[in-house]
């Protein structure tokens, strides 16, 4: 009834061919991003944009990464952290060595060096694939583990192995509060989102999909498995990589090796599969997913009166977390963001069910 | 000779710790073999097993509680076929393998939770002081540790027991044609769901086996769960398909790390056995897609 194209009209390609082709759409896309930036700084306190939504948005963004290369391209990676951490270090060492590059920039160039670590481990895919190129990725994860713990040179030379960010300047603007910190995750969310999205529409992300559907079928119809799988894997490590800047810069501030270690990986592809692969919205949702659970968990059973452990919470998150793995694979495959299309069928007949 | 005995030693050592990664990884060739389910939750399986094995014996009689730890696996088996695999049969194997890497978080916490998450001694009264090999050839001897040998023995014992089970049984033959295709095995008559059962049992009572050589070895606790990710270049590097070559790419790695710690470790930095097994087998996937064992993978459109 409210949501419905009756009498909207496409009568031009640019109509045709919009991100959002529906007014109700619209409305609704343009409503959530004034909440979020605006309506949501207006509210929220400390704590909220600290603990939740500035750890959601960079998670996000890792996780449109990753979804471009599992969801899109259909080749797993167990090793989303370790490009993460490559992103990290990169910005690290480069704001460092060379203090001259504005901020903003080294952040683009750690994660165009991400991108370039991603191609390199991303060759093994033109030969082998699904479970082994798993392996190969976690290759990568160990490696990159052992590089940044052993390898002081990226650290620094600091005894603890930690290392701290620079203050964040950009372009002469001192993000240091976390309403700042919070527009400028938002704003990395914004472009990013916008950037997915029109890849996935555009001859590229099509060439990756048909690569994922069938890569022999893919192949006969001309596309090139090698530029489609490295192209997926170059854009997934750059998305990854930056978001892996965001992590330690924005969220963390100073951090040591571990915090990229192969928990993030599977806590990345877990919003993945939860969230719904080859889906962008699924990343958002499948991010704010598996941030606000652990919360959840601490803060309810608190709340209803039964006293629970920090051993007993982390176990109970294991089992959850497993559980909901394997049932959404099950039931719905496509995951949060499928649930959400099946709403918005039925919002189109409601309350007139014929 | 002053120098061999030290490399020798290492040399020793990681061939028998290669053995205890191969009892890991027989576990995942099994069930891979059998249904073409790369099983992501053999490591939580080998901690659930050694957990359950641990808190019961402090109650039972030792033997008493190997069998129920058994029966628990057997049980376990059941229920991932049940409400895993079943919903799932004729998926692609990405997702199977998804769903597995569920299966062991889930275990991770579940057996946390009933058994509790301390480190807990093992002792299977095997002599904890390490045997001294050859010592009229070198100073000092050369130190082998004696649950080393007996995990190799056991090691050893299940890898000729399961070819002959994979090559001459009626069941096992039905495992390798399930293997190839689901819906084709179906079809001609072999039950998917009691292949399934049995071969998830067996791997459960492999991931005993290597839970009960692995617990007297470092304690049971949670990082048991992550030897399976030892396990995998292992895998890669023997085949997917291949029980023997569990075991010799087991043994490959196993001495191979150690001796690249002992020979390169120092000159960059040490902690090489961290990724040397992942490295060592990306190359040979480069080089040979199946491993060093595996069935030639052929595809056909």
């Amino acid at each position: 009834m409210i949501y419905r194209e009756t009498g909207q009209f496409r009568t031009s390609y640019a109509e045709d061919q919009a991100i959002f082709r529906l007014r109700e759409d619209r409305i609704g896309i343009i409503v959530i991003l004034a909440i979020a930036w605006v309506g949501i700084p207006l509210v929220a306190d400390e704590y909220l944009l600290r603990a939740i939504l500035i750890p959601f948005l960079i998670l996000s963004v890792a996780a449109i990464g990753l979804n471009l290369l599992l969801g899109y391209c259909g080749q797993i990676s167990l090793g989303t952290g370790a490009f993460m951490a490559v992103g990290a270090y990169a910005a690290y060492n480069l704001a460092l060595r060379l203090p001259e590059i504005p901020l903003l920039i080294d952040f683009l160039l750690a994660g165009l060096i991400a991108a370039g670590i991603g191609i390199v481990f991303g060759l093994p895919s033109l030969r082998i694939k699904g479970l082994y190129l798993a392996v190969a990725t976690l290759a990568l994860q160990f490696f990159a583990d052992w590089a940044f713990l052993r390898v002081h040179w990226f650290t620094n030379y600091t005894p603890s192995g930690s290392v701290t960010a620079p203050p964040l300047d950009i372009f002469g603007w001192l993000v240091d509060t976390p309403l700042e910190k919070y527009w400028l995750c938002l704003a990395f969310a914004c472009a990013t989102a916008l950037f997915a999205k029109n890849l996935v529409r555009s001859r590229i992300g099509r060439s990756w999909m048909a690569i994922r559907d069938m890569d022999i079928a893919a192949e006969i119809i001309g596309i090139r498995p090698m530029h489609a799988k490295l192209s997926a894997f170059a854009v997934s490590s750059f998305i990854a990589g930056l978001a892996g800047v965001l992590w330690a810069f924005v969220h963390l501030g100073s951090w040591e090796p571990l915090a990229f270690s192969i928990d993030m990986s599977f806590r990345l592809l877990f919003m993945v599969i939860i969230g719904g692969m080859g889906s962008i919205l699924g990343s958002f949702l499948g991010a704010a997913f598996i941030t606000i659970l652990p919360i959840f968990l601490n803060q309810v059973p608190a709340m209803v009166g039964i006293q629970l452990s920090t051993a007993m919470v982390s176990h109970l998150e294991f089992m959850i977390f497993g559980t909901l793995i394997v049932l959404f694979l099950i039931w719905e495959p496509h995951g949060l963001a499928r649930l959400w299309q099946i709403g918005k069928e039925k919002m189109r007949l409601w309350p007139f069910p014929y | 000779m002053a120098e061999l005995g030290p490399v020798l030693e290492v040399f020793l050592g990681g061939l028998m710790s290669g053995v205890l990664y191969a009892l890991v990884a027989l576990g995942f060739v099994l069930i891979f073999k059998a249904s073409g389910v790369f099983n992501f939750a053999q490591g939580a399986m080998v901690l659930f097993a050694a957990l359950s094995l641990v808190r019961l014996s402090e109650w039972l009689p030792f033997g008493v509680a190997v069998l129920l730890t058994i029966a628990i696996m057997i049980a376990l088996a059941w229920a991932v076929e049940r409400l895993v695999l079943r919903p799932l049969v004729g998926q692609h194997g990405l997702i199977l393998f998804m769903a597995t890497i569920g299966v062991t978080f889930f275990l991770d916490g579940f057996g946390q939770t009933i058994w509790g998450s301390n480190v807990y001694q093992l002792d299977l009264g095997i002599p904890a002081s390490p045997w001294f090999l050859f010592e009229n050839l070198f100073p000092g001897g050369i130190l082998v540790s004696p649950i080393d040998v007996f995990a190799a023995v056991i090691a050893g014992t299940l890898v000729v027991a399961l070819s002959i089970f994979f090559h001459s049984t009626k069941i096992g033959r039905a495992l390798r044609a399930v293997a190839d295709d689901h819906q084709a095995a179906q079809s001609v008559g072999i039950p998917l769901n009691q292949i399934w059962l049995i071969v998830w049992s067996t791997a459960g009572i492999v991931a005993l086996v290597a839970g009960m050589a692995w617990g007297t070895k470092l304690g049971v606790q949670f990082s048991l769960s992550l030897i399976a990710l030892k396990a995998l270049p292992v895998l890669i590097l023997g085949g997917l398909t291949s029980i023997p070559g569990a075991i010799i790419g087991g043994l490959i790695i196993g001495a191979g790390e150690k001796l690249a710690e002992f020979y390169i470790g120092p000159l960059i930095g040490g902690g090489i056995e961290y990724w040397f097994a992942y490295v060592l087998a990306l190359a040979v996937l480069l080089v040979r897609p199946q491993g060093l064992f595996g069935e030639k993978i052929i595809e056909r459109v």
